[in-house]
């Protein structure tokens, strides 16, 4: 049967009709932003520069997109149509009528859908793990900066031994089918994902140690939703049912955590002795502080403009861990849509068919180079002040 | 100074022992040595077989004699048949002796390749030549161009030169290999047919220049952004600095004062940066061989860690976590002499 074809114009008037939720989106944040910019400090100050406006519209394109991806996608990323296996971009599905915009895959799947649907498992585990690796390399890079010593020397071994270790040997090591029979994964987890809440009752505490009505709220809302999500992702028993992770997202989740809280680590550290010299934590420990009150509410948002920038760096870092996972098969499923197993599937065939594998590596290359844009605007930014 | 080497080196043989400690365990547990027994039997071997084989070959010992004979402080012991008393070497095809003996790390000994059926040193040391000519052309394109790049921009802070440079340093840093790889072999190899896509003639010919360029340019590429990004940063500041203006006021030409003054000054970061690199071009390697089918280190480590070839994956772990301290100790060190402000006690 022979396949109808869009004109190269048509298809990207489909494409661009396609993302037309996410347009909207985009249109009523930027605008908004524009219009509130004076009040919004840091993320305001944004729009100063041209490479800051370039990085805040293309991760909010990527954010809105996986949001939307139900309605930007046409197609489901895993059925497959059989006529449409390897089809070139813009040939048209017979039986709804629907373009296949970039083409189809191997296995006769929309390439385009599956680029939409990529994005949704990319922006979900890179950030969250970033977030918690942050958390991890904050929690003991703090002490381990302030009080120096032995504490220090301990831990830094402990960080360096984990850089020493070549990031692709040591998904190799983590990220293998039978690691997740036994259970080193989720005693990783179990140890990863106490440090949040950790770190918010040591938080609480020092802030309204002399309030104990206040601090009992706070703490014991900490403790609920903290144990709620810790149940949820480490025992997959969550009560309600609403979080609940597969145990091979668990193992990449608690991997790429892993391979980066060291860095974080370093860099609090690092933080931490430059500012431990200033006055003001002087005179926060003449006034009798207890160390991780100044470590927490004097140090620690003293810390945050480097720290801004280190995130977002670390969450384009973390995207193209998480695209080397994909690419080397490990973890994700084989017929899983993130952009590192797609750009596998597809860079084999790449002397048959060229198309399928450009959609998620132009995808993921355009999301890590909006985050270091806007890692590079607000690094600027921060250093005017 | 010398004080200062021996307590890396100190931290370095402590760091090295951990991590192959902890390699050793992992590549121990229990479903990984049922993936080994399963790969050198065949797929429907029962369980009693697989056992049988794991107590024959000495896994069943425990861990801390089978690492300390890895490690060569404990002696190997060949397999001893119990019905009839007959001595064989436990793995034929690496001429190990028959008699318990002493064979490990320590007496230079890497083991034995279940995979490759040889010893690991002759499979680990040929792919580490392979991949050190790959390093080798990847650094001759990588360092003059980041410096370049970076010197450029750096000169002349906010130009219009300075900021096109630094986007486009960004976007290489946005540029894992197996992105730069895939949009290079469509580029050069399926459109206009000047390149090879695959590297696995290089292995059996020999390097060209068809078959050698493509992992070369996609390795350099990812490691350039970010050189360049510090070159930039340091040339900024060494231009900010008395001595720059004191030349410029004398009247010598702008070219000479960035060549004769401001580069040697700016170059101490980078180098530091560039030493730094190594672990990064590391990860590199293996996404390049992988994609590019050279039979280097990378293309090793990744068969190794495929079958869970013990000896090997610990012999590429070993030499990749010497890579990564020894690389720093060399930043460290190269960093304090270079810099004459800098001196460790």
């Amino acid at each position: 049967m022979e396949l109808e074809y869009l004109g190269v114009f048509q298809i990207l008037l489909g494409v661009l009709w396609r993302f037309w939720p996410v347009w909207v989106a985009l249109a009523i944040v930027l605008v908004l932003s524009y219009a509130f910019k004076p009040r919004l400090g840091l993320y305001g100050q944004l729009f100063d520069t041209g490479v800051g406006v370039a990085g805040v519209v293309i991760c909010l394109f990527w954010a809105f997109t996986a949001i939307f991806a139900d309605i930007v996608s046409p197609f489901d990323p895993l059925t497959q149509v059989f006529v449409m296996k390897d089809a070139l971009p813009g040939a048209i599905e017979p039986e709804t009528g629907q373009a296949f915009l970039f083409g189809g895959d191997r296995l006769a799947r929309d390439v385009f859908s599956r680029m939409v649907f990529g994005s949704q498992i990319v922006l979900v585990i890179a950030p969250a793990a970033t977030l918690f690796a942050l958390m991890v390399g904050t929690t003991l890079g703090l002490p381990a900066g302030y009080y120096g010593g032995r504490v220090d020397s301990v831990l830094s071994f402990l960080a360096n031994l984990v850089l020493a270790f070549p990031v692709i040997l040591l998904f190799y090591l983590l990220v293998t089918p039978g690691i997740m029979d036994t259970p080193i994964p989720y005693a990783m987890a179990g140890v990863f994902f106490l440090f949040p809440i950790i770190f918010f009752c040591a938080l609480f505490y020092t802030r309204f140690r002399s309030r104990p009505r206040l601090l009992a709220v706070q703490v014991v809302l900490t403790v609920l939703i903290g144990g709620w999500i810790y149940a949820g992702l480490v025992f997959d028993a969550d009560p309600l049912g609403i979080i609940s992770i597969r145990p091979n997202e668990l193992n990449i989740f608690v991997a790429v955590v892993f391979a980066s809280s060291p860095g974080v680590f370093r860099i609090v550290r690092g933080l931490v002795m430059d500012i431990k010299t200033r006055d003001y934590v002087a005179a926060a420990q003449t006034r009798g502080e207890s160390p991780w009150y100044i470590m927490l509410w004097e140090v620690l948002p003293n810390a945050r403009g480097p720290l801004i920038v280190d995130v977002c760096l670390r969450i384009g870092y973390t995207t193209i861990l998480l695209g080397t996972l994909g690419y080397f098969g490990l973890g994700l499923a084989p017929e899983s849509p993130d952009w590192g197993t797609a750009i596998k599937e597809s860079s084999r065939l790449l002397r048959a068919y060229v198309h399928p594998a450009l959609p998620p590596v132009v995808a993921l290359m355009s999301f890590v180079l909006g985050l270091n844009l806007l890692a590079d605007a607000l690094r600027e930014q921060s250093l005017k002040d | 100074m010398i004080a200062f080497i021996g307590r890396r080196l100190g931290t370095m043989a402590l760091t090295m022992l951990c991590l192959t400690l902890v390699v050793f365990f992992m590549v121990n547990l229990e479903p990984n040595l049922r993936k080994l027994a399963i790969s050198q039997l065949d797929m429907r071997s029962s369980d009693e077989h697989i056992e049988s084989w794991l107590v024959k070959n000495g896994y069943r010992d425990n861990f801390f004699v089978r690492y300390g004979r890895w490690l060569g402080v404990v002696q190997k012991q060949p397999y001893v048949d119990p019905d009839t008393g007959a001595v064989t070497p436990r793995f034929g095809y690496c001429d190990e002796p028959a008699e318990p003996h002493y064979g490990g790390i320590l007496q230079g000994n890497f083991g034995c390749s279940t995979k490759f059926k040889t010893t690991v040193a002759a499979k680990l040391f040929p792919a580490l030549g392979a991949t050190g000519i790959l390093m080798f052309w990847v650094m001759v394109v990588m360092v003059p161009v980041a410096l370049l790049i970076g010197v450029l921009a750096g000169m002349r802070e906010g130009t219009r030169t300075d900021r096109s440079l630094s986007v486009a340093s960004i976007a290489t840093t946005a540029t894992p290999e197996y992105v730069s790889g895939v949009i290079f072999t469509v580029i050069f190899a399926s459109w206009l047919g000047w390149l090879n896509g695959s590297a696995a003639s290089a292995t059996r010919v020999g390097i060209t220049f068809s078959n050698f360029t493509l992992p070369v340019m996609t390795m350099a590429i990812y490691g350039i952004g970010y050189i360049a990004r510090m070159t930039r940063a340091s040339m900024v500041e060494v231009m900010t600095q008395q001595y720059i203006r004191t030349a410029r006021l004398k009247g010598l030409a702008f070219n000479a004062v960035v060549i004769k003054h401001a580069l040697r000054n700016a170059l101490i970061a980078p180098f530091t940066v560039i030493m730094l690199q190594f672990p990064w071009l590391l990860t590199g390697v293996v996404i390049v061989e992988v994609m590019f089918r050279y039979q280097g280190f990378g293309y090793t480590l990744v068969e190794a860690a495929g079958n869970n070839d013990i000896d090997l994956l610990l012999g590429c772990s070993l030499v990749s976590v010497f890579v990564v301290l020894f690389t720093q100790l060399i930043s460290d060190v190269g960093y304090a002499y270079l810099n004459p402000r800098i001196r460790v006690s």
